[in-house]
């Protein structure tokens, strides 16, 4: 009778849980546009050709400013919710709605704020030059006349942390409040325990040692959960490329490094700086390469291997998903819909399985390269 | 390189700096320190638990053990005080039967001496008998042999031949 | 054009090297399957550092 009731209890919590998430995209969703935004494309929105699914597939690599689902081609209104723009120009800080971009991307539509001009090129905001009234490009699609501004809107990837950080305070929070209880976690505790427990287990007791371990614990668990969700966010269809993103990555490998800079060792820098049992001559030359691995190549390999990961990824689903669209001419629409979809999903099961895995491998080896900063070797 | 360069972004990065720092001031206060202490403890409990079963078993053991001990003591007294009284009771039996020996053994002797004093007074009375009825009949032998001369005579020789002859 | 010739000189290299090592510690975990735990973990630090080296190289290049 007891278990009965606590299905049922479980049951309209996860009712309730899908309510909440129906409203909340339902009213996001009904953001609409059908304004008088210009065509990105000659023909329509349509997306048909090799070169326009390339650029669909940059487009989302990149971070944006706003979420944008489905576009109708018939009446030209976009699905989607916009996102705050949050810039710090010549003239300072300028808050304002993405929606005021109308969806453009190239730098046709020109937003003035207390007379700064901002427009957007790429999913990066430029500010023109005084006396520009629209931006010219070169060749390469660069802008002559603007320059990038400082951007600290709540882009796509932003929304994405903090949603990743609501997600891990809400679940962590739940299992250590559980705690209060009793010894056994409950409901969603019971998946996320033996994750911290192996996360300490197998990843930060081997590698930094029993004695050591505890301090870093906090960077390595947010780090590993932060990443995981980030990861499998980027697998849902909201369009997430959080870990995608170079910035992200380089902000993690740069944490990593400074925890493993500032926490080493007397012995560790004595070995790097030093090298005890090597001629005299060759200790400085060593002193460099291993200072350079510890503060550029480490954090480097770390970072792109993350980065290129997701973005590869991300890459290949969205190509596959497109074969849809390529492989029409050739097989027909029923043939190669069949085949995109079924190798579309045999390499999103291997993405969740990567998602994982450069979780792993990130905090596997932050917590190695803290394990040599904080080893304290034995004197003979 | 450079399209990384180009997309590297100085806002993207500062806000994820400044996300991840108080993500993980927030999860170490409201996550991480409960959630790994609690998890430290239930572990320290489930050792010190199957530390205190392990003590327990041992100390049943070291009970059994001094059970067995006992028993065995018991039993080796139990042991020894049936072969005491064992032997008690064949002392006993021996030295009633000694006992009784002896008495049989010195009533047989007074009845002994008394029969060989009895004996030896019957003897001494016959003796005395004896010798009274035969000096009553010496007396009258000698009465009736001494009336008559020749038979003295005879005696006397007969005495005297019986003296050589020796 | 040349950048993919090096894009397919660091991606034979890589290949190569994985596969180096994937092989070697499939031969490792059927010597000793007791030790297919550990053996599996330090396959997947290598490999993530040559991928990282490989990445470095390609990204470095394009």
């Amino acid at each position: 009778m007891l278990l009965f009731r606590k299905e049922i209890m479980i049951a309209k919590q996860s009712i309730k849980f899908l309510v909440v998430l129906f409203i909340l995209t339902a009213s996001f969703a009904v953001f609409a546009n059908g304004g008088d935004h210009e065509n990105q494309h000659a023909e329509g929105n349509q997306i048909d050709t090799q070169e326009e699914i390339n650029e669909y597939i940059a487009h989302h690599l990149k971070d944006s400013h706003d979420f944008h689902f489905y576009t109708n081609n018939a009446t030209g209104s976009h699905f989607g919710f916009p996102l705050p723009v949050i810039v710090w120009t010549s003239e300072g800080l300028k808050t304002f709605m993405s929606s005021e971009f109308h969806h453009d991307d190239a730098g046709h539509v020109i937003v003035e704020k207390d007379g700064v001009k901002l427009t957007k090129i790429h999913s990066k905001i430029y500010e023109l030059e005084a006396g520009a009234h629209e931006v010219t490009l070169d060749d390469h699609h660069h802008a002559t006349n603007a320059h990038k501004v400082l951007d600290f809107s709540i882009t796509k990837s932003v929304f994405g942390m903090l949603l990743a950080g609501l997600l891990m305070l809400l679940g962590f929070g739940a299992l250590a409040r559980g705690y209060k209880k009793g010894h056994v976690p409950t409901g969603i505790g019971r998946f996320l325990e033996p994750l911290v427990i192996y996360v300490r287990d197998e990843i930060a007791k081997p590698n930094i040692g029993e004695k050591k371990y505890r301090k870093f614990m906090g960077f390595l668990l947010t780090v590993f959960f932060f990443i995981w969700i980030l990861n499998l966010l980027g697998l849902t269809p909201l369009g997430f490329n959080v870990t995608g993103q170079i910035a992200v990555t380089v902000c993690l490998a740069i944490f990593t490094m400074l925890i493993y800079m500032f926490s080493g060792s007397k012995d560790f820098w004595a070995h790097t700086l030093w090298m005890p049992g090597v001629p005299v001559l060759l200790r400085p030359i060593l002193a460099v390469i291993e200072l350079v691995g510890f503060v550029l190549i480490k954090p480097f390999s770390l970072l792109v291997r993350l980065f290129a990961n997701m973005t590869a990824g991300h890459f290949v689903v969205m190509s596959l998903i497109a074969l849809m669209i390529t492989m029409k001419e050739a097989f027909g629409p029923v043939a190669s819909t069949g085949m995109s979809l079924v190798l579309a999903l045999f390499i999103s099961v291997i993405e969740i399985l990567v998602a994982f895995l450069q979780a792993f491998i990130f905090t596997m080896l932050s917590s190695l390269f803290i394990g040599m900063a904080v080893e304290e070797h034995e004197h003979h | 390189m450079d399209q990384l360069l180009n997309d590297f972004s100085p806002g993207l990065f500062f806000m994820q700096a400044i996300i991840l720092i108080i993500l993980i001031l927030l999860m170490r206060k409201f996550a991480w320190k409960p959630i790994l202490s609690s998890l430290q403890d239930r572990e320290d409990g489930i050792k010190n638990a199957l530390e205190s079963a392990e003590n327990a078993k041992l100390e049943m053991q070291n009970l059994q053990a001094d059970n067995d001990r006992l028993l065995k003591e018991a039993r080796a007294e139990r042991e020894a005080m049936l072969k005491e009284a064992r032997e008690l009771k064949d002392k006993m039996i021996d030295d009633a039967k000694t006992e009784a020996q002896e008495q049989a053994n010195k009533m047989i002797a007074q009845a002994q001496a008394s029969i060989e004093s009895e004996k030896k007074a019957a003897m001494a009375e016959l003796k005395s008998q004896v010798a009274g009825i035969s000096l009553e009949i010496a007396e009258k032998v000698v009465r009736t042999e001494l009336s008559n001369k020749d038979k003295q005579l005879q005696l006397v020789e007969s005495m005297l031949e019986d003296k050589q002859l020796n | 054009m040349y950048n993919l010739i090096g894009a397919g000189l660091i991606v034979i290299g890589g290949g190569i090297g994985l596969g180096q090592i994937g092989g070697k510690a499939m031969e490792g975990i059927a010597r000793q399957p007791e030790a297919a735990g550990k053996i599996q973990t330090a396959m997947i630090i290598i490999g993530a550092l040559l991928e990282g080296l490989a990445f470095g190289a390609l990204i470095l290049g394009k």
